[in-house]
């Protein structure tokens, strides 16, 4: 893939992931942040890792995002006083993160990883029997944590019943 | 610059943005969504690396890391929706009923 489609991705997403941290108006940085996911979405794409990218699509795009406007939306009432301000130490915070930054692109900086013959994309038939054989128990325990999740949530966020107290 | 060595340099960029926005913000939301920041670093560098060394098992974890920030949106919004439902605080830094 052409460094310039990388890059062009690159600006995109960064400029979109700025808006996610920066943005007073939370439910703009909800909508930025659904662009950073579909500009990761199309660098899965440019990495040949066609399935990956439809999965971000409809699991972010169409199930975390969704979700996490839907919360936005049920809690507006208290985000849009004025007198609370949006951040806090964003000075110490942004040292802090370009310090992070600079340790890790020095750390990774001298790293070679492009071989001379690149290797041929993982295929989709590959990474399925993976799945289903090398990581089968992993996969087993994702699904658990997952209904785990979906009914711990349900407990938590449901109403109280109304039955009287013992 | 080759295309490998700007994609990790773009995940590092994505992870320290989180970062900053996990340190920034106020509202619990806004956590959420530089989780969810750092989350997706994480996974375009498995499926960078992946590609890089002609293995599956990058895209294979990565497939497991976007399973479990579902997981984690999903009890962290409830866990918001609750407070704000209880306790009316949305701010992370408000939750203080527990304090001794």
């Amino acid at each position: 893939m052409s460094v310039a489609v990388i890059g062009a991705l690159a600006v995109f997403v960064l400029v979109s992931a700025v808006w996610v941290v920066t943005l007073h108006n939370l439910f703009r940085a909800a909508l930025s942040l659904g662009l950073v996911l579909l500009g990761v979405a199309a660098l899965f794409i440019a990495l040949e890792a066609e399935f990956l990218a439809f999965v971000q699509i409809l699991v972010y795009v169409g199930a975390i995002l969704t979700l996490v406007i839907f919360a936005i939306m049920l809690t507006a009432r208290l985000q849009t006083d004025p007198s609370v301000s949006a951040g806090r130490q964003r000075l110490p915070a942004a040292v802090a993160s370009l310090a992070l930054f600079g340790l890790l692109a020095a750390g990774t900086s001298g790293l070679v990883i492009d071989r001379a013959p690149p290797p041929p994309a993982p295929r989709l038939d590959a990474l399925g029997q993976r799945l289903v054989k090398e990581f089968v128990l992993p996969f087993e325990v994702v699904s658990l944590i997952l209904v785990g999740a979906v009914v711990g949530a349900i407990a938590v966020a449901a109403p109280r019943s109304k039955r009287p107290a013992p | 610059m080759t295309a490998t060595s700007l994609t990790l340099l773009l995940s590092h960029a994505l992870f320290c943005l989180g970062v900053y926005g996990l340190l920034t913000r106020r509202h619990a939301i806004g956590l959420l969504l530089s989780i969810e920041l750092i989350l997706n670093a994480a996974a375009l560098n498995f499926v960078l690396f992946g590609r890089a060394f002609g293995t599956v098992d990058g895209q294979a974890v990565a497939l497991f890391i976007i399973a479990l920030a579902a997981c984690e949106a999903v009890v962290g919004l409830a866990v918001i929706l609750s407070l704000y439902r209880t306790a009316k605080i949305v701010l992370a830094d408000q939750a203080t009923m527990l304090r001794g």
